[in-house]
């Protein structure tokens, strides 16, 4: 190993891609998934192939592996030189050697890459076995050294564990131990954080780090995340298409992006310093790679675009600082357009800008004490053993007009917060008022005629429509229930201006859901929403889905719509930068408690709580300020079991004697900020 | 290898449908067909295929064609009948036990699982046994033991459905849950029933040929392919095509079927997964 290490310091390509297509043909067409691509991962360095979702990137890094689902899948060109062997042109039987030996792959889901039926110890020794010539003792002793390297507590117990006793973070660490088993020279890590929580991202990225320094492998890392990248990157390619459309240094990259795409990612960050304004949009939708382009494949959603750029396709340039990017604006040759399009940019922004609401504060929901338990039965006859207190005592209000995000890890009680809410689960104790209706005590029939006051938006845009209907049923389907809308016609007439609100076109409303992408799904639940002209609409997760582009139209739609029609939203996420972007009001959630609650402005500049400051630092922002990231330790409880005492107090580095005893009161910081910690008591 | 197999099974998909219009042809026109399923003449008995009838006589000289013909009334009326009772009952008490849940739900589960703890066909022979034979009673025998599948499945589909989302967004909608049922519930778990009833109608054929076989089906003179198989046996060395006429013909019907509930089951398949 000491060996191998002192080559792989020796700087220089580790591997080499040149030309790689790969096609996928069906009966009708030939898709170009991955259509021409060049680069080099140098060793020891991480390598970021940057985005979004149907670019090709995933499929950029099977074909490294020749993993491209056959007979469908096929590699048709090109070259993947590892050091000087050419991987396209090995057997099958060879290609097997380098695999997970040479170059190991991870991937997003780790609840799928792991067998259910075998112990974690079994599966990563599998793979010791596998690429070296260990004894059976010596190859158990190297994998819990693997399990130890990967940060796994107690290593000798888990090693006899199955993973469905396994946190997720847990499991991707066990992924991780798995690839390393084989001590690759590259680490494929395909968006090994995305099904992650924030805090548990930071654990996971971290650890790759650590690992890097420690082998001295090289990590390619498949991303759509600008935040990731901008943590852990050394180089950076941008995909658009099929093929790279810009490659840079990291600090060259986030400093100065030369193609009109990367330039146009950065702006749809929703960002704090943005809440005033829209958040710039892709127009269109990306290309379909069943086509032979005969101009840049950008141009139809590019500001910068003219005349060459829709008859010639572009040549790879070299910008001066060593990237290079696919674009005709840094050719040389082309001559620029007499209009910089920066002022037409600038023009759409002024217009764009809007106005803040007035202050205005009426309460439209208080929610007061709400607890929701589960029962947990066991048993023949379904006895109760215990409670699972998804929300525990919470209270919350939300003004007209307003923004309130209740943010928090998968597993905190927040979506069973809009659920209660809306009451489609009943609470257990507690009072939810909206105006001056209690809707928890209404019965189901009242309840019924008042439901279309609250609205919700739910996260998965493919499941939450009846793929057997069509758009009009769809949307209509909240009027007739509602007895709102008049008659068939009239309502026909307000589908389709629900349908231009939300962006579609009337002549949408023929069609099924499946016709759809991801983003125009969330437009039409938004329209279903809105048909019953909702006061609140709990917005669960809407965005996180979509990607960047994508993300940030629906937030300028909501946005707008908030001030147009004076909607109120109570707005569920795990994603703080959406938050500061939208909200105007920001509840922290722990296990069921709120923990933080202020204006947004006073929680994210000036965090109290431990876990707030955690959960702020955790996530990777473009901007290199330095900040020191706050490490949780573990992961959180079960809310079977919360921990006695402050829920938080295992995970949190200031907790004393006083945290194990008591949860602590609401101690208010403003009038406005309130939170939960003995710190402040 | 998958996709090669399956172009070949498109090709071979048009004869089992074929079997299938003729079996439901003679079963509807066989009455109307100038046929003499129950003439005795003894001076053709046990007569092989040949220039006299093209599937030659049976033990009392009756003509096996025509006794055939006539045994797919019987056994496509039987299928039809449990299969329409079955699903009536089993796809009710599967939606209303996983709609509504509670103790109902726990009662039909437990009953589901000690009906799924008997042999099927046996309980069918010993209900059949009890009420003594004929048509109705088949019906009624396999309708028992039928109705469990169905159920099963259709609880289980209804459990699955209820989780999406959209549903969701219809109760907070405000929509009645008779409404949320037809609309949102219904159209998403009929494919996979529709599937399971076509391959249910093959197992029924092979049951009620095997009650019929034991003599608690059909009466004689009667015919039905399982009791012409029975008649069969005891000349099987002497006149094989007694017993091969009425088992081929039964195992080319079940088949056919077999072939085409493969064949829904993949139309099926193909909407679902465009419309993912």
């Amino acid at each position: 190993m000491a060996k191998q290490n002192s080559k792989q310091n020796e700087p220089g390509p580790l591997l080499t891609v040149t030309g790689l297509k790969t096609w996928f043909e069906t009966s009708d067409q030939t898709v170009r998934a991955v259509d021409g691509v060049d680069f080099t991962i140098n060793k020891g360095e991480t390598f970021a192939l940057l985005g979004e979702s149907g670019c090709g990137k995933s499929m950029t890094s099977l074909s490294l592996m020749r993993l491209v689902p056959e007979p469908a899948g096929r590699i048709v060109a090109g070259s993947v030189k590892l050091h000087d062997e050419d991987l396209l042109q090995h057997t099958e039987k060879q290609m097997r050697n380098v695999r997970g030996k040479r170059i190991a792959m991870i991937f997003q889901e780790p609840m799928t890459s792991l067998n259910p039926v075998l112990t974690i110890g079994r599966q990563i020794r599998e793979t010791v076995s596998r690429h070296s010539r260990f004894g059976d003792f010596s190859a158990k002793k190297r994998t819990l050294e693997l399990l130890e390297a990967v940060g796994i507590p107690d290593p000798k117990r888990r090693y006899e564990e199955y993973p469905h006793q396994l946190s997720g973070g847990m499991k991707q660490r066990v992924m991780i131990a798995i690839a390393l088993a084989g001590d690759p020279e590259l680490l494929i890590a395909d968006e090994p954080t995305t099904a992650l929580d924030v805090t548990i991202q930071a654990q996971v990225l971290d650890l790759l780090k650590k690992l890097q320094k420690d082998t001295g492998m090289a990590i390619m890392l498949i991303t759509h995340d600008l935040g990731v990248v901008a943590k852990m990157a050394d180089r950076v390619a941008v995909m658009y298409a099929g093929q790279i459309v810009e490659q840079a240094d990291r600090n060259q990259f986030f400093s100065n992006p030369q193609h009109p795409y990367s330039k146009k990612l950065f702006d749809s960050l929703p960002t704090m310093t943005k809440r005033d304004q829209h958040l710039a949009v892709i127009r269109g939708s990306v290309p379909s790679l069943a086509q032979v382009f005969k101009g840049c494949r950008f141009e139809p959603r590019c500001d910068y675009a003219w005349d060459v750029c829709r008859n010639l396709v572009p040549r790879w340039c070299d910008t001066n600082n060593g990237g290079g990017a696919l674009c005709h604006l840094l050719d040389p040759e082309q001559e620029r357009p007499a209009k910089t399009p920066d002022e037409k940019t600038k023009a759409v922004e002024t217009e764009a800008v809007i106005r803040k609401i007035s202050a205005a504060k009426t309460q439209l929901l208080h929610v007061d004490g709400l607890k929701i338990h589960f029962p947990v039965q066991k048993g023949l006859f379904k006895r109760t053993v215990g409670f699972v207190k998804a929300v525990d005592d919470l209270s919350l209000e939300i003004p007209k007009g307003k923004t309130l995000a209740l943010v928090g890890e998968s597993g905190c009680g927040k979506t069973t917060v809009g659920k209660g809410i809306l009451q489609l689960v009943r609470p257990t104790a507690g009072c939810v008022k909206l105006e001056d209706v209690q809707l928890n005590r209404l019965k189901p029939k009242e309840l019924r005629g008042k439901r279309r006051d609250v609205q919700i938006i739910f996260q998965d845009p493919f499941s939450s429509m009846n793929p057997r209907m069509m758009v009009k049923d769809i949307i209509e389907e909240g009027m007739i229930a509602q007895k709102v809308g008049g008659d068939a016609k009239q309502r026909e007439t307000r589908v389709e201006e629900l349908l231009e609100q939300v962006g579609l076109s009337a002549e949408h409303k023929l069609r099924y859901p499946h016709e759809f992408s991801g983003g125009q799904r969330q437009r039409i639940c938004i329209a279903r929403a809105l048909a019953v002209e909702p006061k609140l609409i709990i917005c669960d997760e809407p965005t996180s889905a979509l990607d960047v582009s994508v993300q940030a139209q629906i937030l300028n739609l909501l946005k707008d719509l908030q001030v147009k029609l004076g909607l109120s939203y109570l707005f569920i996420t795990h994603n703080l930068s959406v938050v500061e972007y939208l909200a105007h009001e920001i509840a922290v959630m722990y296990l069921g408690r709120i923990v933080e609650y202020g204006q947004v402005e006073e929680v994210m500049n000036n965090p109290m709580h431990p876990y707030t400051k955690a959960l702020l630092s955790a996530v990777p922002t473009i901007e290199n300020d330095g900040r020191e990231v706050i490490k949780l330790r573990g992961e959180m409880p079960s809310p079977v079991n919360p921990p006695v005492g402050c829920h938080f107090n295992p995970r949190c580095a200031h907790a004393k004697q006083k945290c194990r005893n008591g949860y602590p009161d609401p101690h208010a910081v403003t009038e406005t900020h309130k939170v939960r910690c003995f710190l402040y008591d | 290898m998958k996709a090669k197999t399956h172009k070949s099974l498109r090709i071979l998909a048009h004869w089992p449908i074929a079997i299938i219009i003729c079996w439901c042809l003679f079963a509807l026109l066989g009455p109307l067909l100038p046929l003499q399923p129950n003439e005795i003449d003894l001076t053709r008995i046990l007569l092989p295929p040949g220039e006299a009838s093209v599937l030659g006589y049976d033990d009392l000289g009756r003509p096996i064609f025509d006794r055939v013909i006539l045994g797919a009334k019987t056994s496509f009326l039987v299928s039809l009948w449990v299969v329409i009772v079955s699903l009536l009952i089993g796809v009710t008490l599967g939606i209303v036990s996983a709609y509504y849940g509670g103790w109902f739900d726990h009662v039909v589960v437990q009953i589901i699982d000690i009906f799924l703890a008997f042999p099927g066909i046996l309980l069918a022979i010993a209900l059949a046994g009890i009420m003594g034979p004929g048509i109705e009673n088949v019906v009624i025998a396999l309708s028992t033991v039928g109705w469990v599948g169905y159920a099963r499945l259709t609880r289980a589909q209804v459990l699955s459905v209820k989780q999406r989302e959209h549903i969701q967004a219809a109760v907070a909608l405000g929509s009645q849950s008779t409404s949320i049922f037809y609309k949102h519930i219904l159209p998403l778990i009929l494919a996979p029933i529709i599937v399971e009833a076509s391959f249910g109608i093959a197992g029924i054929v092979i049951a009620e040929a095997g009650l019929s076989f034991l003599g608690l089906g059909v009466q004689p003179p009667e015919a039905s392919w399982g009791n012409m198989i029975r008649d069969g046996a005891r000349y099987l060395l002497v006149a094989p095509h007694m017993v091969l006429v009425p088992g081929i013909v039964l195992m080319l019907v079940v088949l056919a079927v077999n072939l085409a509930g493969d064949r829904l089951r993949d139309y099926f398949d193909v909407r679902l997964r465009s419309s993912v």
